[in-house]
């Protein structure tokens, strides 16, 4: 088992300029030791569509990688995006799953089955080549060569579940944070500042 | 349709296993500075609930929706439900619509862009011929076509 600050520390070690969609339980140790925040996104209020997410930007902007920090559960109900994600194939997108087996946000229910490879699952779709990791001491060492490969990678790290007991966060404040980054990144990535407000909560 | 996007070398066509994808990979593109659009079944919109709701309508994309009206007819009966609740649907979302149903409505695909931009929101443009041969609501009434 490796722990999700093991993970994120590690990730964070080898992203270099990459963009970072992350979700769920990612998202809170991430964001605590990012060294990019500029180019960090947390898909927030939309269920299981970082990968989703990540995978356009990646399509967008061909020239820069986008790593994509998602779990099991999300990608269970979104598990028809391993077949779209290896149709287009983007060469610089890699997809971590971080896989704890458990529904962490809504109190740690399990999930319907804990024996999914997801590694195998991606190859099986097509995805460049899968990885899954179960000590940080491997992942450590052979991340920075996989990030340096061709996408489309799944890389599933086996973590130890963590149940919040105290659900989603659903302030004002909290949704209003996924429209500002995704607009103060698309302004950094393309330099135009031309998303003007909408929605409920700009 | 399909076909047409495909020959068209200023598209390039993303073609996705679920539309509840649709939406976050439209959002995915714009945030790269693309300009996506969907095109997608009005069955296909009702899976993709909560993708219009938290990354659509949510964040405030400006995106045109192209919906296959699927069992649309003008005489308002017909027997398939995913025409019945395609603009209550739309009402309920608070998500702004056109109707297209033949070439003579094609000026307002326009409008629907002009509006997502204006508005930084989600427009629909409802395609109500995408099956020419729409079920008549005496064929319905008579179970001849169930």
């Amino acid at each position: 088992m490796i722990t999700y600050a093991d993970a994120c520390r590690v990730i964070n070690n080898s992203r270099d300029e990459a963009v970072v969609v992350t979700t769920m339980t990612q998202t809170k140790y991430w964001y605590q030791i990012s060294k990019h925040p500029d180019l960090d996104i947390g898909i927030a209020n939309a269920m299981s569509k970082a990968s989703s997410v990540a995978f356009g930007i990646a399509l967008g902007k061909p020239d820069r990688s986008v790593i994509c920090l998602d779990a099991d559960g999300s990608l269970l109900m979104n598990f028809g995006s391993l077949a779209t994600i290896a149709g287009m194939a983007p060469k610089n997108l890699y997809h971590f799953v971080f896989n704890n087996g458990i529904y962490s946000v809504t109190g740690g229910q399990p999930l319907p089955t804990p024996g999914v490879d997801y590694a195998k699952a991606a190859e099986a779709c097509g995805y460049a080549s899968a990885y899954r990791f179960e000590d940080v001491e491997s992942l450590d060492s052979l991340l920075p060569k996989i990030l340096a490969g061709p996408g489309p990678v799944l890389i599933e790290i086996m973590v130890q579940g963590e149940p919040q007991a105290e659900g989603v966060d659903q302030t004002w404040e909290s949704n209003a944070k996924m429209p500002l980054q995704l607009r103060a990144l698309r302004k950094r990535l393309t330099g135009s500042d031309d998303w003007g407000p909408g929605g409920p909560y700009l | 349709m399909y076909q047409a996007l495909m020959d068209e070398p200023s598209i390039t066509v993303v073609p996705v296993a679920r539309e509840g994808e649709a939406i976050p990979v439209a959002a995915g593109l714009f945030i790269a500075g693309q300009n996506p659009v969907i095109s997608i079944q009005n069955a296909g919109l009702y899976e993709a609930g909560d993708a219009l709701r938290g990354l659509a309508l949510g964040i405030g994309l400006p995106l045109v929706m192209f919906i296959g009206y699927r069992g649309h007819n003008r005489k308002g009966d017909t027997p398939d439900s995913a025409a019945t609740f395609l603009e209550p649907y739309l009402h309920m979302w608070r998500v702004d619509y056109f109707v297209v149903e033949s070439d003579e409505d094609l000026d307002r695909v326009p409008l629907a862009f002009d509006l997502a931009a204006k508005t930084n929101q989600p427009v629909a443009v409802a395609i109500g011929t995408e099956y020419a041969k729409s079920v008549e609501p005496s064929e319905v009434a008579q179970g001849g076509s169930r």
